[in-house]
């Protein structure tokens, strides 16, 4: 704190004397100019439409369409956390996306870099689209599992419920009350949490969930989205 | 729904994936997409310039004549594309809004040409971005004021049948508009130019007998002048008299400036008739006659500038506030040190800082009088400085008042700034209103397709059916969306009414029953059996209440005005028996209840059984578009 003050009284008094510490100045301003440049410099630019085909299970031209898509809000080429939220809270206009959002960033940015680039935000989508039902249940114990421990915990849980009824907003029927969260965590450790220990690991979750109808039904709902 | 974000729907849908393990309830089927095809470029002819743009770029906005079906009727079979026969020019902006979602409005383009284009192709202006909507507003007030201009001068035809009251009020406010007012104009204006020269001439001093010094003249020719005075007075009497009878309201009148003037050009007068008798307060009385002078401002009413100017001033309250700080200020700082720089030196006029106060004034506005001056060699300096800076502090705040000035006489003073918070109100809530417009689509479309159901219990016909079936694919799979997270969480999403019916119904049942709510039993049981005993539980207030003056304790009431595309909500299951135009609205952060009066009428017979059977009809307006003005009251 001390030290900052000062030097701003430095540069004021400088400033009163006219060409005095003018060199020293703009060679701070040239450290944040450069700083700047960096950050807008932050460029990506995905591997070729080939590899991305070979790695993913879509087709040439369903990549396009991504493409397109994702270069139109994202210029840059990478998503960072704030746009995510951004774009994903214009789907829910009545409630509050940006805890599940982040979640969901988190899932997506698998190599934990901060930002989700084109190639992440295609692998995630090519599992959840086209891939087998192991592997989307992977995928969604993955989103559950917040600190990628292998393990979900009543708390973990408890958040992801949280922040998916923080979606639903204020306005809804039956008025949401405080323990709903609660509640709905205390049944989903009853069917899952077979050996009663406390946390879900992924065989529990993976076989629980092969066992239950609607489960399995709805994973297939969204086969033809793209 | 934004533009961009259009595209990110799928993968919205995607990751709905991660609710599925969690949800309790069966998902509901997708919308399927008929005929999918691959997203085709059409090209777009406007005056026989060819811009091409993907389908799903224009699908984007559904409410514009290119997002719709609209376009349609433009289509060219032989050169397979479609064509417009306007301005291609604009058309670049146009298209441009359903590319980036930003409308832009470019500069050089005039006002009116755009506002066509724009009304042509459906887009409203309120969404122009915010980095041209400054621009777009005020061309467009100026537009509106050219136009005014050109009304007002056409106005002269008055209406046939305006009573002597409102002809004499016109004639009052503008001179020009028959002869008598004209000669009314004048007449006061060369009564009040005389009774200033009036009160001038009196105190100047006029003829002396050798034996006397000189006497003013008011008192030399004191009948004389007190004649002229009367007249002057009488003249201006009569005139506010007729003005306050003739004024629309009179209450606004007297409250307005150029009325209190006249109130105190002529009081002293009269003041002065009172008060003759009694010599104790006649130098009270004397002081009053200084306040005739402001007989020079009844001059404002016959000048423009003056009235100009004095908007001006007060306009630029903020500046004329910051240079008198600025200026306080600075005599203060400078007094201060010129009184403890000339403490040393032998009969220094510098007695006190006050005294010092006039010396720092008259110096700083470099007027320098002399009477008083700094003797010592740092006084002089201060002295110096405080000059140099007096031009400075001064100099800065007056070109801000000069520049407003000429504008406020150039836009000949309109009420500009109350016109601009309205307008800028009105667009804070079209932009509102869009933006609800998604979630309000959700529930409407929820109701239409909880009305299909109810449709087709009751087979009636199809035509009313494919009515609702307008909604575009992209809003259908939002739709779904929010429709799989209301089953996960089990909650659904309802409008503002209907929640806060909910808080009120349920703070109502806290306050009779004291009985557990029932809404929270609703929670993972079957929903059905909720709503069902809900309603039956909404007949309770009814009942509790007791009889009275229904509508003598209804405080508020809000004029409600609602777009109208959905039907009454007396059809889906959700609303029972509600019609919002009746509904009371609490507010729900309140959470006291007093024993007021509050009645939910229940409509006749137009609620539904729980089942859906019975038509749902004569309630089910399928109005289009037509806005409806409801009433709520509280």
């Amino acid at each position: 704190h001390d030290s900052s003050n000062k030097r701003g009284l430095k540069a004021q008094l400088r400033k009163l004397i006219p060409c005095s510490g003018g060199r020293r100045a703009s060679a701070r301003t040239q450290n944040s100019v450069e700083d700047e440049l960096e950050l807008s410099a932050v460029r990506h630019r995905p591997e070729g439409l080939e590899q991305l085909e070979a790695q993913t299970r879509f087709t040439r031209k369903e990549l396009q369409v991504l493409y397109r898509g994702f270069k139109n809000e994202c210029p840059s080429g990478v998503v960072n956390e704030d746009t995510f939220k951004d774009i994903y809270s214009q789907f829910f206009p009545q409630g509050d996306a940006s805890t599940y959002a982040h979640f969901l960033f988190n899932a997506f940015d698998t190599d934990h870099n901060g930002s989700v680039s084109f190639e992440d935000f295609v692998m995630g989508l090519s599992i959840l689209l086209r891939g087998s039902v192991q592997e989307k249940l992977n995928w969604a114990f993955n989103l559950y599992d917040i600190n990628k421990d292998g393990y979900i915990t009543k708390e973990e849980m408890l958040d992801i419920m949280k922040a998916i009824y923080d979606m639903m907003g204020k306005c809804t029927y039956p008025i949401l009350k405080e323990e709903a969260p609660r509640q709905h965590v205390e049944i989903f450790f009853q069917k899952m949490d077979k050996n009663k220990d406390g946390v879900v690991t992924i065989d529990e979750f993976i076989d629980c969930c092969q066992n239950d109808e609607n489960i399995m039904r709805s994973m297939q709902l969204f086969e033809n989205v793209i | 729904m934004a533009a961009g974000v259009a595209a990110w729907l799928p993968f919205a849908r995607a990751a709905a994936i991660g609710w599925m393990p969690v949800a309790n309830l069966p998902m509901p089927v997708a919308p399927t997409e008929k005929n999918k095809r691959q997203d085709e470029l059409i090209v777009l002819n406007v005056s026989g310039r060819r811009f091409q743009t993907w389908r799903n770029t224009l699908d984007r906005y559904p409410d514009t004549l290119l997002g719709s079906s609209e376009k349609e009727f433009f289509y060219d079979e032989e050169t397979k594309e479609y064509f417009f026969d306007r301005d291609p020019d604009v058309f670049r902006s146009i298209l441009n809004f359903y590319r980036t979602g930003k409308l832009h409005y470019p500069r050089y383009e005039c006002i009116s040409s755009y506002d066509e284009e724009l009304a042509f192709f459906g887009i409203i202006p309120e969404i122009i971005g915010d980095c041209c909507y400054e621009e777009y507003k005020d061309r467009k007030r100026e537009n509106a004021e050219r136009l005014m201009d050109d009304q007002e001068d056409n106005k002269d035809s008055k209406l046939p049948n305006m009573t002597f009251r409102e002809t004499m009020w016109r004639a009052f406010e503008n001179p020009h508009t028959s002869t008598m007012a004209l000669v009314f104009y004048y007449v006061t204006g060369f009564f009040i130019a005389v009774s200033v020269i009036t009160n001038v001439v009196e105190t100047v001093p006029c003829g002396s007998s050798p034996n006397q010094k000189d006497v003013p003249c008011g008192e030399r020719y004191t009948v004389a002048f007190f004649c002229m005075d009367t007249a002057c007075v009488m003249i201006f009497t009569v005139e506010y008299l007729l003005r306050l009878f003739a004024a629309p309201s009179r209450y606004r009148f007297m409250r307005s400036v150029m009325s209190i003037i006249d109130v105190v050009a002529i009081l002293p007068y009269y003041i002065g008739l009172v008060m003759t008798n009694n010599e104790d307060v006649s130098g009270a009385f004397v002081t009053l006659r200084v306040f005739r002078v402001f007989r020079i401002f009844k001059f404002s009413r016959h000048s423009q500038g003056l009235r100009i100017l004095g908007y001006t001033l007060k306009s630029c309250a903020s500046e004329l506030g910051f240079l008198l700080f600025s200026l306080t200020m600075a005599i203060i700082i400078f007094a201060t040190v010129m009184f403890y720089a000339e403490k040393g030196s032998t009969s220094s006029k510098f007695t006190s800082i006050p005294a010092s106060f006039w010396y720092t004034i008259v110096t700083m506005t470099t007027l320098g009088y002399g009477d008083m001056v700094p003797k010592t060699i740092a006084g002089k300096i201060f002295g110096s400085i405080c000059s140099l800076s007096g031009v400075l502090v001064i100099a800065l705040p007056v070109p801000v008042i000069v520049s407003n000035f000429s504008r406020i006489y150039h836009q000949n003073q309109r009420a500009d700034k109350r016109r601009a918070q309205k307008v800028q109100k009105a667009r804070l809530a079209r932009i509102r209103i869009s933006k609800t417009g998604t979630s309000n689509a959700f529930l409407h479309s929820k109701r239409n397709g909880l009305l299909n159901e109810a449709l087709d219990l009751t087979g009636s016909t199809e035509d009313e059916r494919h009515h609702n079936k307008t909604t575009s694919l992209l809003e259908s799979q939002h739709h779904h969306l929010l429709h799989c997270l209301e089953k996960t969480t089990n909650h659904e999403f309802v409008d503002e009414h209907l929640y806060e019916q909910n808080c009120l119904e349920g703070a109502l049942q806290n306050y009779t029953s004291r009985s557990p709510s029932l809404s929270s039993s609703g929670g993972l049981t079957g929903t059905c059996c909720s709503r069902r005993s809900r309603r039956k539980s909404a007949h309770l207030p009814n009942s509790a209440m007791s009889p009275g003056p229904p509508h003598g304790l209804q405080e508020l009431s809000a004029v409600h005005i609602h777009r109208s595309d959905r039907p009454p909500l007396s059809t889906s299951r959700s609303s029972l028996n509600l019609m919002p135009d009746e509904a009371m609205r609490l507010n729900c952060k309140s959470g006291q209840i007093t024993t007021a009066i509050i009645s939910i009428p229940t409509p006749p017979g137009t609620t539904p059984e729980g089942d859906g059977h019975g038509p749902p009809s004569p309630s089910v307006q399928t109005t289009a578009g037509s806005s409806v003005v409801k009433v709520s009251a509280l």
